[in-house]
């Protein structure tokens, strides 16, 4: 019940942030990855309401939110052998004749002060037997989000792995206004690209947003004044403070684990230098003290150290160094270029942006064996995130075809391209978990 | 921002035009009038017109024969260091603001698109720092220099290959006040 509750604080943020009619600005296409996936049976949900229809194919979303993960392959409605609605309606005879291994049925049942029901239930069909069903209260706005969350349980009970569906993704748009000059936009989206909300909209430049761990705030570089300088918001309240403004660069914010610091890159004493800021007080404490451009700071998640590009070696190379402060250690000495790395949720690894030979691509590294992987193969890519469960890290990406966005698992099997409407997308940054 | 990219545009179409021949010979030295802003008010120079040896009317800044009219340097991928080619460029720039003090100027660093967006941000720093720097060698007051990274966010030519990326790598010269 744990995600029920969730949900409910999900709820109240979106309630404060919903404006528009939910649609698709951005298209989410796996391009490579599909084969071996896992055959599953999402059967439409019944409506339990008014002669008008169910307000939200559930299903749909589940099934979409499975295919997208490149491990599951859910079966066209077409090839369903029936529309059971509830466990004692299914024959699991018909279903094992499909050659499918897993069933998801469910409702949606309104209420009479309008709000909804949803009960689902996920079935192992050669055993014939429920893996696990829950019947979760949504409101109209909600809904989508309740079926991110079922796809979320489906998800962690077939694999193992926590689901990240119910999360989402800031990043930064760039398009052209009708006065013909540059508009940047910060954005905050679902994780299946539904329902954007432009959270900051500037003539100039934006970068680098951050999510505080608990996922109500956005830390984030804006031009705004004409130099950078480091602002965190209020997502639910759309509040915000200026926390760095000094002379010189003022970037690359990072949420420490427990939310209470940022650190950052602050040329304030002649050059690129990586300081935290504690929030509460607003003691700035410098980390490093080097020339070289020292930048890009990110937690790990004991909070006791932090991950760091330089170029003090000559090249950008990503270092480690005690929150503390002292000597610095290199961490990466394969390829010319390595920077902007973040570790995974578990803290074995990192990925970065790893150029060589003159393509920069998503490199993982694991820090364990020092084993680096190239994930991505284009020529432009930079800023990789990782999904809070650590099973896909979502990047911005730039070619022929213009700039996007794109995802791959860790494993680098699963591919995925995120395209909008219209505008440049980059700067992704992947929601934690929201409880 | 736009009078940035207006300032730096017809430098950059010299720069094409001249390919790499930015370093002018010394007859063209002698034509470009900066002796005569010396003695003159910058203004009043601007009203009157003066005529220089290559005929043109106006301020020096102005003059597309004068390395004045040039306020863009070029870099090479990730670095920082001024090209022996651009050198005269920063020279006579030096040269003008030490012999108009109350002139003032925005060193804008940029950089391509290649690689992370805050480490670009640091690298258009220290490419606006080596600008300053040498300004400042050859006359320029530090007071009279500001500096401002852009990083990879104001590309002045679009597209992801090296024939755009050159024009981006660059340090743009924004007088604020002449």
């Amino acid at each position: 019940m744990r995600k029920i509750v969730v949900g409910c604080s999900i709820l109240g943020l979106f309630a404060m942030l919903w404006v528009a009619p939910v649609q698709a600005v951005l298209t989410i296409k796996i391009t490579r990855g599909i084969e071996g996936a896992l055959p599953i049976a999402v059967v439409p949900f019944a409506w339990e309401g008014g002669s008008a229809g169910a307000p939200l194919d559930v299903a749909d979303i589940v099934a979409a939110d499975l295919r997208r993960t490149g491990r599951f392959a859910p079966l066209p409605e077409r090839d369903l052998p029936g529309r059971p609605s509830d466990g004692s309606q299914v024959d699991f005879r018909d279903w094992r004749r499909l050659g499918t291994e897993n069933l998801v049925v469910g409702r949606l049942k309104a209420q009479p002060n309008g709000n909804y029901q949803v009960q689902f239930q996920l079935f192992d069909v050669f055993r014939g037997v429920q893996l696990t069903g829950y019947s979760i209260p949504s409101t109209a706005r909600d809904l989508r989000t309740t079926a991110h969350q079922i796809s979320d349980i489906i998800y962690e009970k077939l694999t193992g792995d926590r689901g990240a569906f119910a999360t989402r993704i800031a990043y930064v748009t760039q398009s052209k206004g009708p006065d013909g000059n540059k508009r940047y936009a910060l954005e905050v989206a679902d994780s299946d690209g539904y329902d954007p909300q432009s959270v900051l909209e500037s003539a100039q430049p934006i970068l680098s947003p951050a999510w505080s761990p608990d996922g109500n705030k956005l830390a984030y570089v804006s031009f705004e004044t004409g130099q950078s300088a480091i602002y965190v918001q209020n997502l639910a309240t759309g509040t915000r403070e200026r926390v760095a403004g000094y002379p010189g660069i003022n970037g690359a914010p990072a949420w420490s684990p427990d939310g209470r610091r940022l650190a950052m890159s602050l040329s304030r004493e002649g050059n690129p230098e990586i300081h935290i800021l504690d929030l509460d007080t607003r003691r700035l404490q410098r980390v490093t003290y080097n020339a070289a451009i020292d930048t890009e700071p990110a937690w790990s998640p004991d909070g006791r150290s932090l991950v760091f590009t330089s170029d003090r070696g000559g090249k950008p190379q990503i270092y480690r160094i005690a929150v503390t402060g002292g000597k610095a250690q290199r961490l990466t000495f394969e390829g010319s270029y390595n920077a902007r790395a973040s570790f995974s949720p578990d803290g074995a690894r990192l990925t970065m942006v790893h150029g060589d030979q003159g393509a920069y691509r998503i490199g993982l590294l694991d820090l364990e064996t020092n084993a680096l992987r190239v994930l991505s193969d284009a020529r432009l890519d930079e800023s990789p995130s990782f999904a809070p469960n650590g099973t896909m890290i979502i990047y911005a990406t730039n070619d022929d075809r213009g700039a996007a966005l794109a995802a791959v698992s860790v494993d680098g099997r699963v591919h995925q391209r995120l395209t909008f409407q219209k505008g440049m997308v980059r700067e992704p940054a992947w929601s934690p978990f929201s409880d | 921002m736009r009078r940035a990219f207006l300032i730096a545009l017809p430098a950059f179409l010299l720069l094409v035009l001249s390919g790499c021949e930015t370093t002018p010979t010394k007859d063209e030295a002698a034509e470009v009038p900066v002796e005569e802003a010396d003695t003159t008010e910058v203004d009043a120079a601007e009203a009157r017109g003066i005529e220089s040896a290559s005929g043109f009317r106006g301020h020096p800044l102005d003059d597309p024969d004068s390395p004045l009219s040039k306020q863009v340097v070029y870099f090479d991928f990730d670095s920082a260091e001024i090209l022996s080619d651009h050198r005269p460029i920063i020279e006579a720039h030096a040269a003008y603001m030490s012999d108009n003090p109350r002139s003032a100027v925005t060193l804008e660093g940029h950089t391509d698109e290649r690689g992370s967006r805050e480490y670009n941000l640091g690298l258009g720093e220290r490419r606006a720092d080596s600008v300053r720097r040498m300004l400042v060698l050859l006359g320029a007051q530090g007071d009279q220099l500001r500096t401002i990274s852009y990083g990879e966010e104001n590309p002045a030519a679009d597209g992801h290959d090296e024939s755009a990326w050159k024009f981006n790598r660059r340090v743009v010269i924004v007088y604020r006040e002449r």
